[in-house]
């Protein structure tokens, strides 16, 4: 897969095909560089294409069609039961990832950047090893690592067939009749619900008092109540002490407060965290710097400690998100160029793909109790929006939270359909530096979804056209 | 921590200076107020005395840098325990910290918030005594450079200093537990501009930075001196933040030059390709001398009057009085003495002792006589000036000439000597020339330039009876602003300046 001449000396050379290092080697080949970029697999895109975002929305998009043929009996429309051919669905989803890639190979190609399929190491601070290369080495002006994460396993245990991760679990081998799902995060709560949909009796436990620990415990809610109605079993403050394979079977012993009898599964789904792929690149011969968890240590402009070389995604830590690593990527990218570009985005989005979604941006509520901070918050309730009746989707809310002294608004959140979309707009509005009279006197379609967000901020200045202002008051606290 | 000492804006649009000389090693107690560096601006060369006490502990410029405004020039380990309370804030531009900061800033979810934060005291904290010591620096920085001024103005000075700090602490009075509201583009705006966000005040709702308040910010900064000194150090260090952890070395190379002297030139050839070339970097006194005779030549229209002034009765009269000066202290020199027929033509043509200004349409004539001397250094060319020439004696006048020459020429010019000229004198007649036209020393109108005085016969009397005589002859060249005063005026003007120089008796009668 090597386009033109392998350099020997790189003036960009950018460290991994996800996201945020296609996103460097796009930006920085545009800004006139001299990029090559290498990647240890047969296509780009990494994780989030390949094995991550792609494929699971894919399966979710179908999933939340199953339930909506499902609710739309009690609007006068019944489907049957749906027939579910596995063979048909991983091809269709295993298209859809192999188009993008394509996609991403050809603005590779365009862009006259030097793609290499290696594994590089570093072994000096400015030269890379790279194996299985027709070159063994370069030295090069500048590095973006973009090495990304993988994910933790149970302390004790591999992954395998049967313990899969999250990649494995989205080559749908079988549909297993019973699944564990160990992690309450978005990962385990998607994936679970991809599984149930399908047919699998999803049983889920999750280490913490509650799902998603790091969204607003209200934004949960709703999610919580369809998981717990469509999953076999949901087990809180419990964790997977053992994990034993058998023939076809897996055995586990779980800790906490579950009162499951049998504890055997078809497989089970590890999804408690990732860790960053910062080990096994020779980074101590670069002299760039790690912290405790082994995420690299960057400044606002991505730089590492050792100047030449930059690090963005999931390997320099944050969000561990695609979007964040892409905008990471094309600030380093900037930087190298001589651009006055830094990472100072104040609203990183993050969006869980269930049924009901959740997203949210910029400050959360319990952020704002953890740091002692003063805010007002607005609850603008589905139940009023014309919209969200019309769709029988009434149980979600979108939320503003703004600061009381001046009116900015600091975060917003959403749970329930579309709210992947919404969201767009509360980042703009916290990028910005909106006030939430910017979000109140911009006209917003009716009937939609999108409503909901300028009536929450109506909400905050004390009057809102679907509420009524007793209500109101209550609700904003 | 270490205290940094960097390099104050000295107003003026000075950018750099040049390092001279460093009085002090390495680990040097010093105590505030003792003499540190000696640098030269394009202006002057000064003496920078201490802004601290304390023992230095690293000095970052050596003899012959070239020095930014703002830029580190040494370190200082802090002595007493007022100072010590400083270190509590940690310093945004070690890099290290920063970059510490910026982890631990990744792993609280709650992030954002602190990496956009204003840098700077909360105001409580300012209110507590002995609080307001950073300002005082911030004044000794400013005293370091202006400490030749007199007393009583520099008083003034600084109860405005204070005045003005404690206007910027109110304008930028953020909470500073969040960051500045404005939107992505003008935050990039404002790194491309090197302006601080938080010295910005926010036109829109909430304090909203807009571009348009940073792109006033940025313009405003350059207009006002005074209101640079903050920003120009904050920008330093944005820029020093920027040449340390953004732009790669050669990069960095590239960008410092690109604050052209002249714009829209055509670009130069390479010239190495007829021969070999050695480059020069135009700093200091000559790059002060290029932009200054690039604005006159350009702006003012010339006209150069010439004419012939009889100095042999000038010379014997010189030559009488010189050893009384001398023995006063001061050269009587053919300077001195046309210094002062200057003076007294320029009393009759007060238009040539004046300034124009197109944009209010005057002409400002000035009612005191500041006479310059160009002055030939080892440096370059220096023009001190002569204070309130008419009210001064030769004898004063031949004395104060000289030392200022010779204070000039060891570099130890103060920079409000060379301030302030009326109108110029320049004198390259000792080194030769029979002739030339010099440039006015804008915002002035006039300047007179002498040549070589030469011993000429001359013709005296008519075709049919005369006598040929050696005298002693001036050629003077007096160019002009036409824009403010006509071919006859500087002929009139001449006239007058001859005449006096050509009857010594004038100056007994003029003192």
């Amino acid at each position: 897969m090597v386009m033109g001449e392998l350099p020997v000396e790189a003036e960009v050379v950018v460290i991994g095909g996800g996201p945020g290092g296609y996103a460097a080697a796009f930006r920085a080949a545009d800004l006139g560089l001299d990029v090559t970029l290498i990647t240890d697999e047969p296509h780009l895109g990494g994780v989030c294409l390949l094995r991550g975002c792609i494929p699971s929305k894919t399966l979710l998009s179908l999933t939340a069609l199953v339930h909506t043929a499902r609710v739309a009996t009690a609007m006068g429309i019944t489907f049957g039961d749906p027939r579910i051919d596995l063979d048909t669905l991983r091809d269709w989803k295993d298209k859809v990832v192999q188009k993008l890639a394509d996609g991403l190979q050809q603005l590779c190609e365009q862009r006259g950047i030097r793609l290499v399929q290696a594994r590089a190491t570093f072994n000096g601070p400015d030269s890379l090893h790279l194996q299985d290369a027709d070159v063994h080495g370069m030295t090069f002006k500048h590095a973006i690592i973009a090495t990304g994460s993988r994910p933790i396993p149970l302390p004790g245990t591999d992954f395998s067939a049967r313990i899969m991760d999250s990649s494995r679990a989205l080559e749908l081998e079988d549909i297993p009749k019973k699944l564990l799902v160990s992690g309450g995060g978005y990962v385990g709560l998607e994936m679970g619900m991809v599984y149930a949909s399908l047919g699998s009796q999803v049983t889920l436990v999750e280490m913490t008092d509650r799902l998603m620990p790091n969204a607003d415990a209200d934004l949960v809610k709703p999610l919580a109540r369809t998981v717990e109605e469509l999953f076999a079993g949901v087990y809180l403050n419990t964790k997977v002490t053992e994990v034993k394979e058998e023939k076809k079977k897996v055995r586990v012993s779980l800790a906490g407060e579950s009162n499951l009898s049998d504890s055997t599964f078809d497989r089970i789904l590890v999804a408690i965290g990732r860790r960053p792929n910062s080990d096994a690149l020779g980074l101590e011969t670069a002299n760039v710097e790690l912290d405790k968890q082994g995420y690299i240590v960057v400044d606002k402009q991505r730089r590492t400690a050792n100047e030449r070389i930059f690090a963005i995604g999931d390997v320099a830590g944050g969000m561990l998100l695609a979007h964040e690593a892409v905008h990471e990527g094309k600030v380093a990218a900037e930087v190298i160029a001589g651009q006055p570009a830094a990472f100072d985005a104040r609203a990183v989005p993050a969006v869980v793909y269930t049924d009901p979604q959740i997203a949210w941006c910029g400050l959360t509520e319990q952020e704002a109790n953890t740091q002692n901070r003063k805010i007002k918050v607005a609850r603008f309730p589905w139940k009023a929006s014309g919209r969200a009746v019309s769709m029988g989707i009434t149980g979600g809310f979108t939320k503003v939270i703004m600061d009381p002294e001046s009116q900015h608004v600091l975060g917003v959140g959403i749970v329930g359909r579309q709210a992947e979309v919404m969201i767009a707009e509360g980042v703009l509005a916290v990028e910005m530096g909106a006030v939430v009279q910017d979000l109140a006197l911009t006209i917003h379609p009716h009937p939609t979804l999108s409503e909901t967000l300028g009536e929450a901020a109506e909400m905050l200045l004390g009057s809102t056209t679907h509420v009524s202002a007793r209500k109101e008051r209550r609700k904003v606290e | 921590m270490a205290k940094k000492f960097r390099l104050p804006d000295p107003g003026e649009g000075i950018h750099e200076a040049e390092i001279l000389d460093v009085y002090v090693s390495e680990g040097d107690e010093v105590q505030e107020g003792d003499l540190i560096l000696y640098i030269e601006t394009d202006k002057a060369a000064v003496e920078v005395p201490s802004p601290f006490t304390g023992v230095i502990e690293e000095i970052r410029v050596k003899k012959g840098d070239v020095v930014q405004v703002g830029e580190v020039l040494m370190t200082y380990t802090e002595e007493t325990g007022k100072e010590a309370r400083h270190k509590r804030k940690p310093q945004p531009e070690e890099p290290s910290e920063q970059r510490a900061a910026e982890q631990s800033r990744k792993k609280e979810a709650a992030g954002e918030e602190e990496e956009e934060q204003c840098e700077r005291r909360v105001t409580e904290e300012r209110v507590e005594k002995g609080e307001v010591k950073q300002e005082e620096d911030k004044e000794l920085r400013k005293r370091a450079v202006a400490a030749e001024k007199p007393k009583a103005e520099k008083k003034v000075e600084e109860e405005e200093g204070d005045k003005t700090e404690g206007r910027k602490e109110q304008k930028v009075e953020r909470a500073t537990d969040r960051p500045v509201p404005a939107s992505p583009a003008t935050r990039r705006l404002a790194r491309e501009l090197g302006v601080d966000l938080c010295e910005v005040p926010g036109s829109g709702p909430g304090e909203r930075v807009t571009a348009e308040d940073v792109r006033a910010f940025a313009g405003d900064a350059k207009e006002k001196p005074e209101r640079e000194e903050a920003a120009a150090a904050k920008r330093e260090v944005t820029r020093e933040r920027e040449t340390e952890a953004e732009v790669p070395e050669e990069l960095a190379m590239e960008r410092e030059p690109r604050r052209p002297l002249f714009e829209e030139l055509p670009p130069l050839p390479d010239f190495s390709r007829w021969g070999p070339v050695e480059h020069m970097p135009l700093r200091s006194i000559r790059r002060a001398t290029a932009k200054q005779m690039a604005l006159a030549w350009s702006q003012i229209p010339h006209v150069t009057h010439q004419d012939i002034a009889d100095i042999t009765e000038l010379e014997a009269f010189r030559r009488r009085h010189q050893e009384a000066v001398e023995q006063q202290g001061g050269r009587l020199s053919l300077t001195v003495l046309v210094m002062q027929a200057i003076v007294a033509a320029l009393k009759q043509f007060p238009r040539f002792n004046a300034s124009l200004d197109p944009e209010a349409g005057e002409i400002i004539l000035k009612q005191y006589y500041h006479i310059g001397v160009a002055v030939d250094t080892e440096q370059g060319l220096i023009v001190p000036v002569v204070r309130d020439v008419d009210r001064k004696s030769l004898t004063e006048l031949a004395t104060e000439l000289t030392e200022v020459v010779e204070r000039i020429r060891q570099g130890k010019a103060k920079r409000e000597e060379l301030l302030g000229g009326t109108f110029t004198i320049t004198n390259p007649g000792p080194i030769g020339g029979t002739a030339f036209t010099p440039i006015i020393n804008y915002p002035e109108v006039a300047i007179l330039g002498l040549a070589r005085a030469r011993l000429e016969p001359v013709v005296e009397g008519n075709l049919n009876n005369f006598t040929i005589i050696p005298r002693l002859r001036l050629p003077l060249h007096l160019a002009f602003d036409h824009r403010v005063n006509d071919g006859a005026d500087a002929a009139r003007f001449m006239r007058t300046i001859i005449d006096i120089l050509s009857d010594p008796e004038s100056f007994i009668l003029n003192v």
